[in-house]
This record gives C-alpha cells, structure tokens and sequence, in this order.
C-alpha cells in the first residue's frame, strides 16, 4: 500500500517534481504537497463550499459554505436540527457529503480522508457528550491521545519517553488536573471529564480543534477558567467552538457564525449577529 | 530496558504471579507423582487424572485466548470453538498421517476412513500433514487466516456487538456443517481417531501423557505471559479504549479495526494452539467440536472467572470443567440447568466473577482492619 501511495503521490498532476520545484526555480509556484503537512499558505485552515448532506430526505446540511482562518476562534451557533453536529462530522470523516468541498488547507480533501487519517492530518474533535476513556487514569488517557504513530506494531512497543511525560505534565497543567492525575477517569466531574478532553485533543498537538458543547454541565468559574484556556489556545491553534450558551459565546468570540437549517444564515461579531433581523426571527419566532 | 519491561508486566499482578508458581508446581509435581510414585501409593496420580488436568489446561488456555478478546476489547465471539477445532485438526491429521499402515485396513497411504469412502488417493489439502512441522504450522495459520478474513471483513465493515456476536456463532455453525460431511475428506461425523503416536511416542504409554501434560501447562504459561504483555503494553490500552469508546479512539486517531483485527487473530492463533494439545491429550477430535454450545460453554467459563485478569479466565475453565465432570458423572441431567443457573448467576451478581469477588472481600477486609 504505502508503495502505491508513494506512487501515486509521484504521479500527481497538479504539482512539479520536488527535484525540479526545489532546485531549478528560485521560488515556487503554486503549492508543492508536503503529505502529512497542512498547507494554510492563504491563510485559511478550512474550506466548506456548498455541502450538502441529506438523511432520508432530510436536509441536514444544505448548500453549507464557510470559511476558518489559521488561527481563528469561531463560534458556531444555531437552534437545534441546524446542522451543527452534522457539519462537524463532515469534517471529522465521519459523514460522508452528498455534494460539495471539504478541504483543510490548501491540499487535503477530508471528503476523501477515513476519520483517523483526518485525526492524523491535524483536526481534534471534542463530542457533545464528554468522552473520555473510564477505565484509564488521566494520566493514560492523556498518553493515549497523544501524537506518535499510532499503527499496531508501534503501538504494542511503544514506550513514553521523557520528552513525552513532559508534555503530558505540560497539558496536566493546562487543564488544571495535575491532583488526578493517577485516578480513572470515570471518577471525574462533568466539567472536568470536558477538560480532560480537551486535554487529549490538545496531547493530539491539532492545527484545527472542533469543540462541541463545551460549557454544558460547568458552574459559572468552571466556564470562565474554559473560556479562558479556549482563547489561549487559539492563535496557535484554530479553534471552533459550537455552543448554545450566549453568554459565554459572547465572552470569547470575535466572530460568530449562525446556521439555520443547514446553511449559513448570518456572520459576523457578536453584535451584528444579535442585531440581525433574520436571526432575530429564527430565535425569536415571528 | 530488559528487565524493567519484565516487572513492568508482573507488577500490581499478584494473581498472574500465582497462576504461573501454581502451573510451575504442577509441572513439577503431577508427572513426578504419576510416574515416580508407586501405584499402590495414596499419593500415586493416576494417567486418568493427569490426561484430564491436560485437558482442563487446553480448555484454560482457550479461556485466556477468549479473554484477550472480550475481556479487553469487547468483542464477544460466540464462536470462538472453531478456531480451537481447527487446531484440533491440525494437529489431528498430523495423528492420522502417523497411523501409517498400523489402521484397521492397513492401508500405508490413506486413513482408515478414506479407504472405508473408496477413495483412491489422498486429497490435494492432506499433503504435507505427514510432517510434524508443517501440522503445526497450519495449526497456527489455519485459525490464523480465518481469523484474519473473517476479523477483516466483520471490522471493516463496522459490525459490533450482538450481530458480530451472532456471526461468530454462525460461522462456527457452518464449520460444524462443513465437517459432518465426509466429502469435506476429514472424517465426517466421526471425526479423526486411533491415534497411535507422536512424533514416535506412543501416546498410550505414562510417560507421553506427562510430557504431554508438562507441554500444555509451558503453554498455558506462554500464552498467559504473551497475553500479558499485550495488555500491559500501549497496544493493550488502546484496546481497552477501543472497548470503552470505540468512537474517542477513532477521532484521537487510531485506526479501530486494525487493532480489533490484530488482537482476535492473536486471541485466534491462541485458541487454535490449545486445541493441538488438546487432540493428543483426549484421542479423537470430531465435529462436535464446532458445536456453537462450547463456544457458549467457553464465554460462561470465562465471566465465571471473571473478565479482562486473563488468569481469572484459566481459573474459570478449570472450576467450570471439574463441576461438569463432576456433576456429568454423579448427577446428569442437572448438568445443563447448573451452567445456565451459572451464567445467570454470575451476570447478575458477580459482573466481574470470581476474580472481582475475591478482590472486593480483600478490599472491605483491609478496610475493617484500620
């Protein structure tokens, strides 16, 4: 397999060879492909252009296009049944669209890409739901979402490294679990089951996190403390978060993106957002 | 590095240290005792009692192999049998080649069987089973192979849980069809039998059956310490997580059906040895051994014992099969409504079998001691 893909990776039409892009020409043109290395030349880490996703009928995403820049916070809001989760799992390779793009960068078609191949190239998901594995410690959980390889054979003589124990104690002390760090997880509050995994999407090191639902179960300090980390990791990370909470939407984004059934209705601060009539309508009713 | 990988694997496992000294001293003092230990003596154990300590070690080790499975990753194979059958016919013909012209038509180039069919000539996939080492290459490649394309096609396809479940049942259903009938060219309904011996051992003689018997337990050991290293590894963890959130595992970036794969056609390769030892130890391997109730007997024996301890599995067969000679013999037709009392009995009230009863009576009784 890896033969073919070495193959393949050769044979590609829309690129020059490396030997020829790197020493012949003093710069280059267009993008050379690095594979496992997103490519945000333009600036834009994710590209949705017209997804459509339909179940049974239903149209979960309709016409849906948006745009992430490197190192943004987004917000995505939207009453139920608006596409959010649909959309996420379009990202993720967990949904396949009916029609429409999907790149992340300038060079990696997620439409094509199976949900660890995607997880490889760089984009973390946090679930609605927190989900963590209960019978690990923190500590293991951490270990086990960390960037390595991860196929089988690796993974049976894998042993951590202390550059990796440091990282992990590092992103312990992100998510303010150090005390834990020896219990199963399952003994962790709602709030802190949410922090342990964005603590493994972090171990993940991700160029993109997608974080579903962050603050729901969180008592207000809980929620200032994830708001606080969320906008630290943006810049270094692109960051999109999908809440119905508006006060804490409010609290740390710049831009917001409101969907209504499967498209995007309306984009921009906060402020216009809540200003805007269509969207005052579809919250409000008539 | 050695050796921390080596305490790495027997630290916080006092029952797995246990199991092994108890398999050690068993080595040790069950052959010593049948053939050092004069007849008359109240200390003789009998060929009887050794050959069936055999069996419930090949019965053992098919627990562990069970285990790895669906104590660590969640897959409840109801089929689990057939891969041990299929070692049982490995290993089997490797038996029947021995025969030579020794059978009851003493015919040098075909078993008993064949000649009783009129078949003129060996089948094509009886070849090669004359040799010891190719039998017991095939004993591992055959469950090997099947475990790997059936393992392939379930994963990848994302069956789980009670439909992979009923496939495994099905799939040993189909081979219990397959080899009842004598065109398959393995002895249909009855099987293969009248063993004479192995490689050059009359398997008759005290000896054999000790050497056989110190043989299984080495293997129970070795298919205990390869489970346990699999398990304390990061292989391991990632298994167990694949069990508890299949889908975390996904989206942190682990290819799941590898894994799953890697793990049932270890747990197959396993299964598969420990019905070769099986086979020389009982004398005859039919198609009953496919029969979907072992394969369901197996998963009792292993929530008896209790789940993902791998030890705790070994231990589980070995109680459940005295019970069934026991009960078999002194009370029969209780038999059946004892395992499934069993069953229901354990799931309900002992989730984490003997195992975790034991822990839980050692945990409230350090805790009442301070």
């Amino acid at each position: 397999m890896e033969s073919l893909d070495r193959f393949r990776e050769f044979m590609r039409r829309d690129r020059t060879f490396d030997f020829i892009a790197e020493k012949r020409l003093p710069f280059r043109y267009g993008h050379t492909i690095q594979p496992g290395k997103v490519d945000t030349s333009h600036g834009t880490i994710l590209y949705l252009e017209n997804l459509s996703v339909s179940f049974d009928g239903f149209k979960a995403l309709n016409n849906l296009t948006m745009y992430i820049d490197d190192g943004e916070l987004r917000c995505i809001i939207g009453p139920n049944g608006a596409g959010k989760t649909t959309m996420m799992d379009v990202i993720t390779g967990k949904t396949r669209p009916d029609s429409g793009v999907a790149y992340f960068g300038q060079t990696m078609d997620l439409t094509r890409m199976s949900e660890f191949e995607i997880a490889h190239a760089g984009i973390g998901r946090k679930f609605q739901k927190p989900t963590v594995f209960p019978n690990h410690t923190i500590f293991e959980n951490l270990e086990l979402a960390m960037a390595a390889d991860k196929r089988v054979w690796p993974t049976l003589v894998a042993r951590i490294t202390p550059k990796q124990r440091e990282r992990i104690e590092y992103v312990l002390e992100i998510i303010g679990l150090q005390e834990q760090v020896h219990r199963p997880a399952s003994l962790l509050s709602h709030g802190q089951k949410q922090w342990l995994e964005i603590g493994m999407l972090l171990m993940q090191n991700p160029k993109l996190l997608l974080v579903d639902e962050p603050v729901t179960g969180m008592t207000h300090q809980e929620m200032d403390k994830t708001a606080e980390l969320l906008k630290r990791l943006a810049g270094d990370h692109s960051v999109v978060v999908v809440e119905h909470d508006m006060d804490f939407v409010r609290s740390i984004a710049n831009k917001v993106t409101v969907l209504h059934e499967g498209s995007v209705l309306a984009e921009g601060t906060m402020d216009q957002v809540q200003n805007d009539p269509r969207v005052i309508e579809v919250y409000l009713g008539e | 590095m050695r050796q921390s990988i080596f305490l790495q694997f027997f630290q916080n496992d006092k029952g797995g240290k246990v199991f092994l000294a108890v398999l050690l001293a068993l080595i040790v003092v069950i052959p010593t005792f049948n053939l050092l230990v004069p007849a008359d003596s109240a200390f003789h154990v009998s060929t009887y009692t050794v050959t069936l300590l055999g069996k419930y070690l090949c019965y053992a080790m098919l627990a562990i192999a069970l285990d790895l499975v669906w104590g660590y990753c969640g897959i409840l194979s109801l089929g689990h049998g057939a891969f041990f059958a299929l070692g049982g016919y490995a290993m089997g013909m490797y038996l029947m080649r021995q025969i030579g012209d020794r059978g009851v038509y003493g015919n040098p180039n075909l078993p008993d069987f064949m000649v009783f069919l009129n078949w003129q000539e060996l089948p094509w996939f009886w070849y090669g089973f004359d040799m010891f080492w190719f039998a017991m290459l095939m004993v591992i490649l055959v469950p090997g192979i099947l475990a790997f394309v059936f393992g392939w096609l379930a994963f990848r396809s994302r069956v789980t849980g009670v439909y992979l479940s009923i496939m495994t049942q099905a799939l040993t259903f189909a081979l219990m069809l397959a080899f009842f009938r004598n065109e398959m060219g393995f002895g249909g309904n009855n099987g293969l039998t009248d063993f004479k011996d192995i490689l050059g051992f009359d398997l008759q003689s005290d000896t054999t059956r000790s050497a056989l018997f110190i043989v299984t337990a080495a293997f129970v050991m070795l298919a205990y310490i390869v489970g346990r290293y699999v398990v304390t590894s990061k292989l391991g963890r990632v298994v167990v997580a694949v069990r508890d959130a299949e889908d975390r595992a996904r989206f942190i970036g682990y290819k799941v059906e590898s894994f799953k794969l890697w793990v049932f056609v270890l747990s197959a390769v396993l299964a598969g040895i420990a019905g070769a030892l099986f086979v020389p130890q009982v004398g005859i391997i039919n198609p009953g051994e496919f029969s979907p109730l072992n394969s369901i007997e197996l998963v009792v024996w292993v929530a008896v014992g209790g789940r993902a301890t791998l030890y705790g599995a070994a231990m589980g067969a070995v109680l459940v099969n005295y019970a069934k000679t026991y009960f078999t013999a002194a009370l029969p037709e209780i038999w059946l409504f004892a395992l499934g009392g069993l069953f229901i009995v354990v799931t309900i009230f002992l989730p984490k079998g003997l195992v975790g009863l034991w822990n839980q009576l050692r945990k409230s009784k350090t805790k009442a001691e301070p």
